[in-house]
């Protein structure tokens, strides 16, 4: 049996073809930058919320010195990405391109929307979000070559968040057709949110508080573990929608018989049937990385503890717990994305959470709300796995690479 | 392997068939489940029509997702592609992250309702795990063994071919298991933007609270998941097996 890993590294040099000079992938990111530039729209126009949308190019959807700003500095990164190798400039080029287009952005709405219209609708379109994708692969790909410690990883992340926050709260981005969406859904949106974090968090720490034990019985007991392992393996396959739907049967039948469940909220419908679904779908990860992390604390190791006369007991809690740790976090980050992603599923069946939004969205074909509800989620899965995977790191200890 | 595992299979496989060719039979083991004498048995389209839609859908994208994912897994480890191997490490990671709901979601207004937005949100979605494992198997060969393969004077072409591919084989294998089997549940959710499939019965069985629909339409799901694993890690196990016993 394997542990379940988000990211099986077999670390290879990627420098063996550093002979030839252009680079590759700045090619590719730079031919991405001139379609987004020249070809693609950067913003669409819609009259209202709804209708099909009129598409701007990089000229006519911002004032002309901001428009020509824009261009030489996407013309900037796809030079530095063909011609510079070093990623540290990569990186400070490609962050400075992202800046520029996000603020640059913001002003679309107030040069396109004619005075006093309140209908009109600006978002950003194909051009926008492939010179984002240019520059952010640019950042990936810095980022990575430069192997930043868990630390600095965080760091780079902690000052990204904030740049976003900024623009956010200023207002910049006001005008956007996103952030209207927002604007008449505030307090629903805050709630969702909660909502949504409730699910993913709280159902990871029950997961955890049942998945370790059973993960250690499961190493103790070889029976035990084939058959458990093999349930959890069959609750994964069961589909999400279906399994939401299914545990309203029980709750439901709970909630109507047991006076006491009802008063403590649960209901056949709402977020019980999510929050038990994300649950049973969050054993199978931490179980299994549980039991993996113990199977490879090495017998010498164990025999060494052994041989000082550390009780089973003593073994387990200060031996093979500790150097199981890294595994064990590592399950416990994958559930998290898989959570924060999943509970979007909830809202189908009244559980709330980010899923609200989308499904209207779709309801209404109405991209904006769609948007609302999916970008948070994605931002908060990218967060959890930025920071959890700095954590499983620093859990690692220094030793590796 | 045993034989009662085996046993179990076959009977879960009837038992599947019987049940999306003549549910009717099993309307009396669903009834309890239904209120103010709702249907027992989904009425709005033959369970087998949509279960083959469902399949069709997801193996459609799924063998759209091996094909690209595994070209471009071979494309990075080659000494032409070495430079994205990083990156592309890092974008697995991040496209992880994304839910399946929201590119489905996101898709919609690009192409409309229907089939399309659900075989473009699998055929992303599955691109992750078979990448992640056709990298990993081609990157765990042992260049102990490469080098071994270049001292016999292979071409570049011929490792990678009779070398390389058949070693990382059962790794790649269990990518698109796990692909495949992670599409059979994600496509469910395409019902809520109207493409055929099982998910419409399980959808309806929300809409009308009606628990006998939910229950069919996920267990068919579950089952078809099971079984198709199954078959898929048969297929690993055999070539995993043929591995051993090709002489090395």
């Amino acid at each position: 049996m394997n542990a379940i890993s988000p990211h099986t590294s077999a670390p290879r040099t990627a420098s063996a073809g550093a002979a030839v000079s252009l680079d590759r992938l700045g090619s590719v990111v730079a031919v991405l930058i001139g379609v987004a530039l020249f070809v693609a729209p950067f913003v669409t126009y819609r009259a209202n919320r709804i209708v099909a949308g009129e598409a701007r190019m990089v000229l006519d959807a911002l004032p002309m010195t901001l428009a020509i700003g824009v261009m030489a500095a996407a013309l900037g990164v796809a030079l530095v990405s063909v011609t510079i190798r070093q990623p540290i400039i990569r990186l400070v080029a490609a962050a400075l391109g992202l800046a520029v287009i996000f603020v640059a952005v913001g002003r679309a709405p107030a040069f396109l929307t004619p005075p006093g219209n309140t209908f009109a609708r600006i978002s950003p379109a194909f051009g926008f979000w492939l010179l984002t994708l240019a520059f952010a692969l640019l950042v990936a790909d810095s980022i990575t070559r430069l192997r930043l410690g868990p630390f600095a990883r965080l760091g780079a992340f902690a000052v990204a968040a904030a740049a976003l926050a900024l623009l956010l709260v200023s207002g910049a981005w006001d005008g956007l057709s996103l952030l209207k969406e927002y604007a008449t859904r505030a307090d629903s949106f805050w709630r969702e949110a909660r909502q949504h974090v409730f699910l993913a968090l709280g159902s990871l720490a029950a997961a955890a508080l049942v998945g370790l034990p059973l993960g250690m019985v499961c190493y103790r007991v070889p029976r035990v573990k084939a058959a458990i392992l093999q349930i959890l393996n069959i609750i994964q396959t069961i589909p999400s929608i279906a399994l939401f739907g299914l545990l309203m049967v029980p709750l439901s039948i709970l909630s109507a018989k047991v006076p006491l469940a009802a008063s403590l909220g649960i209901h056949g419908i709402g977020a019980a049937p999510a929050f038990v679904a994300l649950f049973l779908y969050s054993l199978l990860p931490v179980v299994a990385n549980t039991v993996v992390g113990l199977e490879q604390v090495p017998a010498s190791v164990i025999d060494a503890a052994r041989g000082m006369g550390l009780s089973t007991r003593q073994r387990l809690w200060q031996v093979e717990l500790p150097l199981a740790f890294p595994i064990i976090l590592t399950g416990i980050r994958i559930v998290l994305v898989q959570n924060l992603g999943l509970a979007t599923v909830a809202a189908l069946i009244g559980g709330g959470g980010f899923g609200t939004f989308v499904f209207q969205g779709i309801g209404q074909t109405a991209i904006d709300l769609v948007l609302l509800g999916a970008i948070p989620t994605v931002a908060l899965s990218f967060m959890a796995a930025v920071i959890l995977d700095a954590a499983i790191d620093l859990a690692k200890g220094p030793v590796r690479d | 392997m045993s034989a009662g595992p085996i046993l179990w299979r076959l009977a879960a496989l009837v038992l599947l068939v019987v049940f999306i060719t003549k549910p009717e039979l099993f309307a009396p083991l669903f009834e309890p489940l239904t209120i103010n004498n709702a249907p027992a048995i989904y009425n709005q389209g033959s369970l087998l029509s949509l279960t083959l839609a469902h399949l069709g859908t997801v193996f459609s994208a799924a063998l759209a997702s091996a094909i690209i994912a595994v070209t471009l897994g071979i494309f990075v480890t080659r000494p032409s592609g070495l430079e994205f191997l990083p990156l592309s490490r890092s974008l697995v990671n991040i496209g992880q992250t994304f839910p399946p709901i929201a590119v489905l979601a996101i898709a919609v207004p690009l192409v409309g309702f229907g089939e399309k937005p659900t075989l473009i949100a699998l055929f992303l979605y599955g691109l992750l795990p078979i990448f992640e494992n056709t990298l990993s198997g081609l990157t765990q060969v042992s260049p102990l063994t490469l080098e071994a393969a270049k001292g016999m004077g292979m071409s570049l072409r011929r490792r990678l071919m009779e070398v390389e591919l058949p070693l990382a084989l059962p790794v790649i294998l269990a990518g698109i298991r796990l692909s495949v089997v992670i599409s059979l549940g994600t496509a469910t959710i395409g019902s809520t933007v109207a493409a055929k499939g099982l998910g419409e019965v399980i959808i309806a069985g929300l809409q009308s609270n009606n628990m006998a629909f939910i229950l069919q339409g996920g267990l068919v799901v579950a089952l078809l998941a099971v079984l198709t694993s199954d078959a898929l890690m048969a297929v690993e196990r055999f070539a995993a097996r043929k591995l051993g016993q090709s002489p090395s």
